[in-house]
């Protein structure tokens, strides 16, 4: 759960981590077959042109965000959708709960949301007496254990199957088995109950069309549908980032999003809402509702290049691929979103001083922004992070919450001595001429570096020296 | 209180400067993607039955005997129908004696325990289909609603071949969902499945655990 | 992967070296190295003395500031129009990809943008200017190679090192599994992030161990400096050498001599 007082304890998160074979295991298998699967997915395409318009109809769409979000607002509420606006977490929370209380309601059924993680939605309806159960299959196993999922589109996937069976087995009293059908089955004869009962169904949305005031819902288990059409109120609960002008944006965000994630050519159910039940239909829900959740967006809106983070459209392809990810799981990063996209995100959304080792937490490989459908430049945005967590250039200003978090005391004057010896040649001769000359008394331990390596040692001459020789030895000849 | 945030909210993000343009959308690499007839049979098939979706190519005057024929298959005894159905006259004719045909004309709160539990299968129709991705359009009507392609174990559905289109951008544009969509629109692209537990396939998670699609070729070059 | 089409000049008679402090200090070698089998092609090199550093360890470190203050002393080094090599993907990389961004509305923004458009990672240029034809003089013998991420990813060379090594006939190259991932370095991730880039590198190690090759090359210093330093720290049989060495060292005459 997210630490809202104290900052991100990511470094002995990390440890842990990297201790448990097990999750280093799962990991990196779940990750292998992801990757493969997406490599395969897109064979037939042309991949850089698809991501090339994956990118621009997002910022077209982030270039008119106000506009597209009025537009929404008002096409939903003309198809009979009521449509809320949220400042912040708590305050879709309470909306939301008012909603429930309005209707009565003690028992929500919930399909995957994001952003109702974020703003850890399932905890103010429990205060308010109000019981919330998970129905994507990943996230009802997590509710169940207590945790919070370890990826945005696989929930559970640091669990293995045995795992698993001892969990249903504890909590539901499910035979235990190793059969991965067996318990898809028994989940699902458990979940068909609370479907029938629930009061209100809460689902997210994936995109929200502004010019046919549609809510697209992207997934493949059925929940999601059972969530939006069986209940006789559906909430809807969405970042104001999601919107789309028209369903013709829709079509390549969907292409990128499912091959991206899982490498399917698309999910099973592409469910698209644009109204509450009409008096002469048989079934779906009487009221439906739009919750627009800011929490932070807004801001991150501000700046152009950071604004590049609200293309993202959630496939977790940038977590698939990974190497940090993929070594300590999700559960380390401690937030709603790890990842590549959560050292983007989350800095942003929580401050820096929350989140200090996020945007350092990253070779900068550039895999994930290789990957990335909507060509977020992910490296490029923790560059900047990390100028913004140093102050550290004047002519740019850090404006990110929490700002100037890792200035230091020392590392300013560490780094200005080193500009000063690489801005003079003459030092910069000096300074490595006698770091080759005195090369046996380089320090053979240098902090994490020599952990888990040899510390390197300088030649006996420098290039600079070797080539003046050359020159010197060649000039006679 | 909610309009003031709307306010607010708005008010922020308009306080933004632009220094960029909105970039154009080139959507040239979706529209490249078109078919022939023949090869957009069989990239709808090979998707379908990559998600152990199954596809039977029939006939129109073969229909009503494959349906019956898939069923008993299965050992399907209770069917449900949309109100109105193209299909009850027929399959009321051919049908053998112990398969019930039940028809959706109640609102759901009246028989909600009898959908859940008891209907083994449901036959719908549908609006298209997409080569592209394998996909089935569906628009929930008042005589077909929304609930028989999701509850009954089974799913069955109808598509004609002149109905395939190559992908969903193409059908979007030539229908002209933008000017007005139903409150419940779908695609649908093989039976519920899930891959939570380990990443293991597991298909019949919430949904129907199989789909059936009846290609019906005018042309009678089918089946 | 990258997008933008590359263009490659037809091949000059000059150029610059810019020869990394990494290589300046701790593999100096690879920059003779460089040197040598440019001038076998017949191009006359220029090492401007007053090179020092990339500025890449401020810049990735956040402090734009310093890194400005140092990239701007390399801005002044190449007055005359020809291309400036660079024996590594990270640190050409530097130069050709965020030069321009580091110094986007500043006075020094044209000649930021002029030199990140003749700037070349050595091998690509090697292979794709010079077209290389590099005749093997060596003992048979198995290597692994591991492109570095820069080189890979924003510089698009993926191809170029095996292509290189593919021309000498005593070489057989193995590939290693998760090739293309990360081997840890990252500069300063190395020092914050200590577990994490540890464990990295100590997979990469296992990787290119378990193709059996004794031998590794790579492009670029960081990653040959952290894979070759875990691989000596373990005591496994693994050793590694810059590509630019590795390639004079099969294909020089005197090799015999040696
Ligand atoms: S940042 Fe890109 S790759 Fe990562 S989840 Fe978002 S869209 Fe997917």
């Amino acid at each position: 759960m997210t630490d809202t007082h104290g900052a991100v304890p990511f470094h002995p998160n990390v440890r842990t981590a990297l201790d448990n074979p097990q999750i280093r295991g799962n990991f990196r298998r779940a990750m292998d077959g992801l990757m493969d699967k997406r490599r395969l997915a897109f064979d037939d395409w042309e991949l850089d042109k698809l991501r090339t318009l994956g990118s621009a109809v997002r910022l077209n769409a982030l270039h008119h965000l106000p506009e597209l979000l009025e537009q929404l607002d008002t096409r939903c509420r003309a198809n009979g959708i009521q449509v809320h606006w949220a400042r912040d977490g708590d305050e879709a929370c309470a909306l939301i709960t008012d909603i429930c209380r309005r209707r009565n309601a003690r028992s929500v059924i919930k399909g995957k949301s994001m952003v109702s993680e974020e703003m850890e939605l399932n905890h103010h309806l429990e205060q308010a007496d109000i019981e919330a159960l998970e129905s994507d299959l990943g996230e009802y196993i997590v509710q169940m254990a207590e945790e919070t999922p370890s990826h945005i589109i696989m929930p559970a996937i640091h669990k293995n199957t045995r795992e698993i069976s001892d969990l249903m087995h504890d909590k539901t009293g499910t035979e235990p088995s190793l059969d991965a059908r067996y318990l898809t089955a028994s989940a699902r004869a458990q979940l068909r109950e609370r479907f029938m009962n629930a009061d209100v169904g809460i689902s997210g949305v994936n995109f929200a069309v502004a010019d046919s005031g549609t809510l697209c819902l992207v997934e493949n288990e059925g929940n999601g549908r059972l969530t939006t059409t069986v209940p006789p109120c559906h909430i809807a609960v969405t970042g104001i980032e999601k919107v789309v002008p028209s369903l013709d944006d829709v079509a390549p965000l969907l292409a990128l999003l499912t091959r991206s994630a899982t490498g399917q050519p698309i999910t099973t159910y592409f469910n698209m809402i644009s109204g509450p039940r009409q008096p002469d239909e048989q079934d779906g829900p009487e009221e439906v509702h739009l919750v627009l959740v800011d929490n932070g967006r807004s801001e991150v809106y501000q700046d152009e290049e950071l604004a590049e983070t609200l293309k993202c459209i959630r496939c977790g392809a940038c977590m698939n691929h990974c190497p940090v990810y993929t070594r300590v799981g999700g559960h380390a990063y401690g937030t709603t979103y790890p990842g590549p996209i959560g050292k983007i995100l989350m800095p942003q959304l929580m401050g820096l001083d929350q989140t200090p080792d996020f945007p350092s937490a990253s070779s900068l490989c550039g895999a994930c922004g290789e990957v990335c459908p909507v060509r977020i430049p992910i490296p490029q945005l923790l560059v900047r992070l990390r100028q913004e967590s140093v102050d550290g250039d004047s002519l740019h200003p850090a404006h990110v919450k929490g700002h100037g978090v890792k200035r230091g005391r020392l590392e300013p004057w560490i780094w200005r001595g080193w500009a000063w010896m690489h801005r003079s040649p003459a030092l910069y001769r000096l300074g490595t001429a006698l770091a080759a000359r005195f090369r046996r008394l380089t320090p053979s331990r240098l902090g994490g570096w020599t952990d888990y390596r040899r510390a390197p040692r300088p030649a006996a001459t420098t290039l600079h020296q070797a080539i003046k020789a050359r020159r010197t030895h060649r000039r006679p000849s | 209180m909610s309009s003031t945030a709307k306010a607010d909210i708005l008010a922020r993000l308009r306080q933004r400067t632009h220094t960029s343009p909105p970039p154009e959308r080139d959507f040239s690499v979706l529209e490249a993607r078109q078919w022939t007839p023949a090869e957009r049979i069989e990239r709808f098939r090979q998707h379908l039955e990559s998600v152990q979706g199954e596809v039977i190519r029939t006939t129109e005057s073969e229909l009503n005997q494959a349906i019956l024929d898939r069923l008993s298959r299965s050992h399907v005894r209770r069917l449900l129908l949309g109100r109105n159905s193209p299909f009850q006259a027929g399959l009321a004719a051919a049908k053998s004696g112990d398969l019930e045909l039940h028809v959706y004309d109640q609102p759901i709160e009246t028989w909600q325990s009898e959908l859940f539990n008891e209907i083994e299968a449901a036959l719908t129709t549908t609006l298209g289909g997409i080569a592209e991705t394998g996909s089935l359009i569906l628009w929930p009507t008042p005589d077909e609603p929304r609930l028989m392609s999701l509850v009954p174990p089974m799913h069955l559905a109808v598509l004609r071949v002149d109905q395939l289109h190559d992908t969903l951008l193409q059908v979007v544009r030539e229908q002209r969902w933008s000017q007005g969509m139903p409150t419940n629109a779908l695609l649908i692209s093989g039976p519920s499945k899930t891959a939570d537990i380990e990443q293991t396939l597991v298909f019949g998670a919430h949904g129907p655990r199989e789909l059936v699609v009846f290609l019906v070729d005018e042309s009678g070059s089918g089946a | 992967m990258t997008d933008s089409i590359k263009m490659y000049p037809p091949k000059p008679d000059r150029v610059y070296l810019f020869g990394t402090c990494l290589i300046d200090i701790f593999y100096p070698e690879a920059g003779l190295a460089a040197l040598s089998l440019l001038e076998r092609e017949g191009i006359d090199v220029h090492f401007p003395d007053d090179q020092t550093c990339c500025g890449q360890p401020a810049y990735t470190s956040g402090r734009m500031d310093e890194a400005r203050d140092v990239a701007r002393r390399q801005l002044d080094l190449f007055p005359e129009p020809w291309p400036i090599l660079v024996p590594s993907g990270s640190c050409g990389g530097m130069i050709a990809k965020h030069y321009p961004h580091l110094f986007e509305g500043t006075d020094d923004a044209a000649r930021a943008e002029d030199i990140a458009a003749r700037t070349f990672e050595l091998t690509d240029f090697l292979l794709n200017v010079c077209h290389v034809r590099l005749e093997d003089k060596g003992e048979p013998v198995q290597v692994a190679m591991h492109t570095s991420c820069s080189a890979r990813r924003e510089m698009g060379l993926a191809e170029v090192g095996p292509q290189l090594l593919g021309q000498l006939s005593g070489v057989t190259l193995k590939e290693q599994a998760h090739a293309a991932e990360c081997c840890g370095f990252g500069g300063s991730f190395a020092v914050r992030h200590p577990e994490v880039s540890g464990a990295m590198v100590q997979d990469k190690v296992a990787a290119l161990s378990e193709t059996g090759v004794q031998h590794f090359v790579t492009s670029d210093c960081g990653c040959l400096m952290n894979i070759d330093g875990c691989a000596q720290k373990q005591g496994a049989k693994l050793r590694g050498e810059h590509l630019l060495s590795f390639l004079w060292q099969r294909t020089r005459e005197d090799r015999t001599h040696d």
